[in-house]
């Protein structure tokens, strides 16, 4: 198909496809997410500052407030995202064995879909009051 | 100035680092055993060695993130924006960690 017989460009060859064979949509996604986070670092940091040396109830009563909430929420979702495409860019740099690297891309999208659920998670418990 | 490895593993580190984060938020979700077991770690010498280098990976890693948006846009690729680029990204890193545990010290600390 692609050897040097195709009547197909170099170009068009190559057209679209990075080394994760899905184009220029991570590209953007880490930028969107990146600009996302560097929007809500500050409310996050205040939320941090203001759980320091809170017990228990006084943590849960803060993090469970709505605004509080939807801010966590998003920024979980914006760095989960953002880690999950960053990681897999620096597996394809590495890791050139093709089944290894297959490997490691779907342990990266399992890590960080796992980190990202067990946080949502446990925000909206913390909302719900249960 | 080689700093694009220090994005690099700066962003390795937080992706780490994220676990801490969840533990936390599982441990708030849990009861109070739970979130007593976070703050022992948070307040030992090595958990806030670990949490500080955590705030400095994210502040160096915000603004050189910055760094490479304004490369992205077209504009700071003369050898001295480069450099001012790059020296201004360290250094606001730095400050901004410093700045927020200050902060924190100042406003949790009595708490």
């Amino acid at each position: 198909m692609s050897g040097p017989s195709s009547m197909r460009t170099p170009l068009a060859r190559v057209r679209n496809l990075g080394a994760s064979h899905s184009g220029t949509s991570d590209f953007w996604r880490q930028r969107l997410t990146a600009v996302a986070m560097t929007l809500l670092i500050v409310p996050v940091v205040v939320v941090v500052i203001m759980l320091i040396g809170r017990n228990h109830a006084g943590a849960a009563q803060i993090l469970g407030s709505i605004p509080i909430a939807i801010i966590l929420l998003l920024f979980i979702i914006a760095s989960t995202w953002h880690m999950k495409i960053g990681m897999q860019v620096v597996i394809e740099d590495y890791i050139h064995n093709e089944k290894l690297k297959i490997a490691s891309v779907m342990a990266n999208n399992f890590f960080c879909v796992a980190v990202a659920m067990a946080s949502i998670y446990a925000i909206l418990k913390l909302s719900s009051g249960v | 100035m080689a700093l694009s490895i220090v994005h690099r593993a700066t962003g390795l580190a937080l992706y780490f680092g994220t676990l801490l984060l969840a533990w936390w938020l599982i441990a708030a979700a849990s009861g109070p055993t739970a979130y007593a077991n976070v703050q022992a770690f948070t307040g030992s010498a090595i958990g806030k060695l670990i949490v500080f280098g955590y705030t400095w990976a994210l502040m160096h890693h915000l603004c050189s993130g910055i760094r490479h948006f304004v490369w992205d846009l077209g504009y700071g690729f003369k050898a001295n924006e480069r450099e001012a680029l790059t020296w201004g990204a360290l250094v606001a890193g730095i400050a901004l960690t410093m700045l927020i545990w200050i902060i924190a010290y100042a406003v949790g600390g009595g708490r």
